[in-house]
């Protein structure tokens, strides 16, 4: 049995769990659901249409308003005793509190998975991407985070069952602050079919409108690079690379973006890369299916005018 | 309070690794090795709480065989005051490392543990939330602001939506993102000075841990390369490239 821990932000359920119960898929075996939050009914609603779960486990608590990880960690190490698996996204919410699971259950945590070869046997990007390795885990309980980009989306059409679980776990040494969100109106950095990041190249906050109207034409999300980032350009959570998010669209568009191993992690799995830059020797051409050697502040209009 | 930043010695994060031909692993010979990136931001924060008076004295520890000693000179350079080298001619993953972490945080009883997110080589970013979770206390991972005030710290976390703020009870634990802050360079003098901190020596063997392996690394490949694309001379021919060639806009 698997439980796989839904992502969600007590409103709604990310798309990238629909991902990571395509990873459970491929493992094997009856999946279960597990809706952690705070008035979170219409997350529990929408994670019982997820296909191939049977049923959907949901703790609704103050306590896990926030997803703490001291408070999540405890749920989650207390359900795994009935599970010979237990998966989360590599989101950052996964990342936070999937290690601290492991350490309570005694097991490593295989992090960051691409693809399952077995039950046992997982595959992981190492040194930023560079390396790919196979790795087999030993534990008799298997703790692992997933990188949705390397799974397909299942469907929608299921019914699972939906329980409450009544217990709640306050581990009383954390609590949440504030919370300062990104608001956007365009599609999840992460499950954007189509991406045009900035750089160093951009100069300054103002001219990443310039990437905004083509954007809105491509229904495209904005992501930036980490010279970007801070430089103050935009805010950290628009990051693709090594540390920030890992996005994989059908098109990623860098303009300004030398290309450095870091920033290449994070997107060189997309289909097709293009490559607006005026520096013709940018390591960004050598992974761009189509480049442009041009200066962006010309390119970016007319390409805005043409689409 | 006592701050312990553990670091860890990696590749440098210029070097374009290579993996070795028998697909064993990743070539580390004769390569460029350097502190871990984010292991550096924390030794800086760790320096910067001693500077602002938070701090009385800051421990570097590094876990790993005797060259890890040339990283650990780098961060009492940097501004930490004494060193623990627990010394292993195996690599260790995150769960060992975490519970020989835990057995010198038992000893030591620092107030505060900052370690870096994730190392670069296996880009795992576990070992702050295991420590945490072996340790009982609570985390502040992928800070990019650590405020300590009175019992407890506040962090700033950098999560996919954006910042979050949490408050931790002290002890506690926190991991360091990029933006955490800006590390300084070491001077020559410093780098002089640090030859004469005391650096204690241990043998992780006698910590009395199961440190054997808890998964097998099967094969290290490369990476599915990329063809090389084409370069076009306009917008005009990159539009139409996209829609009839690549079909990826209509």
């Amino acid at each position: 049995m698997i439980l796989v821990y839904a992502e969600h932000d007590n409103s709604s359920l990310k798309a990238e769990t629909l991902k990571t119960v395509a990873a459970a898929q491929a493992i094997g075996g009856d999946i279960h659901l597990l809706v952690a939050g705070h008035n979170c009914g219409a997350v529990a609603e929408e994670a019982a249409k997820v296909n191939s779960v049977a049923k959907v486990l949901v703790a609704d608590n103050a306590a896990y308003e926030h997803q703490l990880a001291e408070n999540v960690s405890l749920l989650v190490t207390e359900l795994a005793a009935d599970y010979d698996t237990v998966i989360a996204t590599a989101l950052t919410t996964g990342k936070n509190f999937m290690p601290r699971v492991a350490a309570l259950l005694d097991v490593a945590q295989i992090s960051d998975i691409i693809a399952v070869e077995s039950a046992d046997t997982f595959v992981r990007p190492i040194y930023a991407g560079n390396a790919i390795a196979t790795v087999q885990s030993l534990d008799a309980k298997k703790v692992i985070t997933v990188r949705a980009t390397g799974f397909d989306a299942v469907a929608t059409d299921g019914a699972a069952e939906v329980v409450a679980i009544g217990t709640a776990t306050d581990a009383g040494i954390s609590s949440h602050v504030s919370d300062e969100l990104t608001e956007s109106e365009r599609p999840d950095l992460g499950a954007a079919p189509v991406v045009i990041s900035g750089g160093r190249g951009m100069q300054n906050g103002d001219n990443f409108k310039l990437l905004e109207g083509i954007a809105d034409k491509l229904g495209a999300a904005i992501g930036a690079s980490r010279a970007a980032v801070d430089a103050g350009f935009v805010p950290n959570d628009m990051q693709v690379g090594q540390t920030g998010k890992i996005v994989a669209p059908d098109l990623y568009i860098a303009v300004g973006i030398s290309g450095a191993i870091q920033h290449l992690a994070g997107m060189k799995d997309s289909k097709v890369i293009v490559a607006i830059n005026k520096d013709p020797e940018a390591p960004i051409f050598q992974v761009a299916d189509y480049g442009l050697v041009a200066d962006l502040f010309d390119a970016l209009p007319e390409l805005e005018s043409k689409l | 309070m006592k701050v312990l930043v553990p670091i860890k010695r990696v590749i440098d994060y210029n070097v374009k690794v290579r993996v070795k031909p028998d697909n064993s692993d990743v070539d580390l010979a004769n390569v460029k090795m350097a502190i871990n990136p984010f292991c550096e931001i924390a030794v800086e924060e760790a320096v910067r709480l001693k500077e602002a008076g938070t701090a009385t004295e800051v421990v570097v520890v590094s876990i790993g065989d005797k060259k890890c000693q040339e990283q650990i000179r780098t961060a009492l350079a940097l501004g930490a005051d004494r060193a623990v080298h627990i010394e292993t001619e195996e690599s260790l993953d995150s769960l060992n490392i975490a519970k020989l972490l835990q057995k010198l945080v038992e000893e030591e009883a620092p107030q505060l543990v900052i370690l870096g997110k994730q190392s670069i080589d296996s880009d795992n970013n576990q070992t702050g939330q295991m420590l945490a979770a072996l340790t009982g206390m609570p985390q502040g991972t992928f800070a990019s602001e650590v405020k300590v005030d009175g019992d407890k710290v506040n962090v700033t976390r950098e999560v996919d939506g954006g910042l979050q703020t949490v408050a931790l009870n002290l002890p506690a634990i926190v991991t360091t993102d990029l933006r955490l802050n800006e590390p300084r360079y070491a001077k020559l003098p410093d780098i002089m000075k640090a030859k004469r901190k005391p650096l204690d020596v241990k043998s992780a063997a006698d910590f009395g841990i199961d440190l054997s392996p808890r998964a097998n690394v099967l094969k290290v490949t490369p990476p599915a390369e990329r063809s090389a694309g084409v370069v076009v001379e306009s917008i005009d021919e990159l539009v139409e490239k996209l829609k009839n060639e690549a079909k990826v806009i209509s």
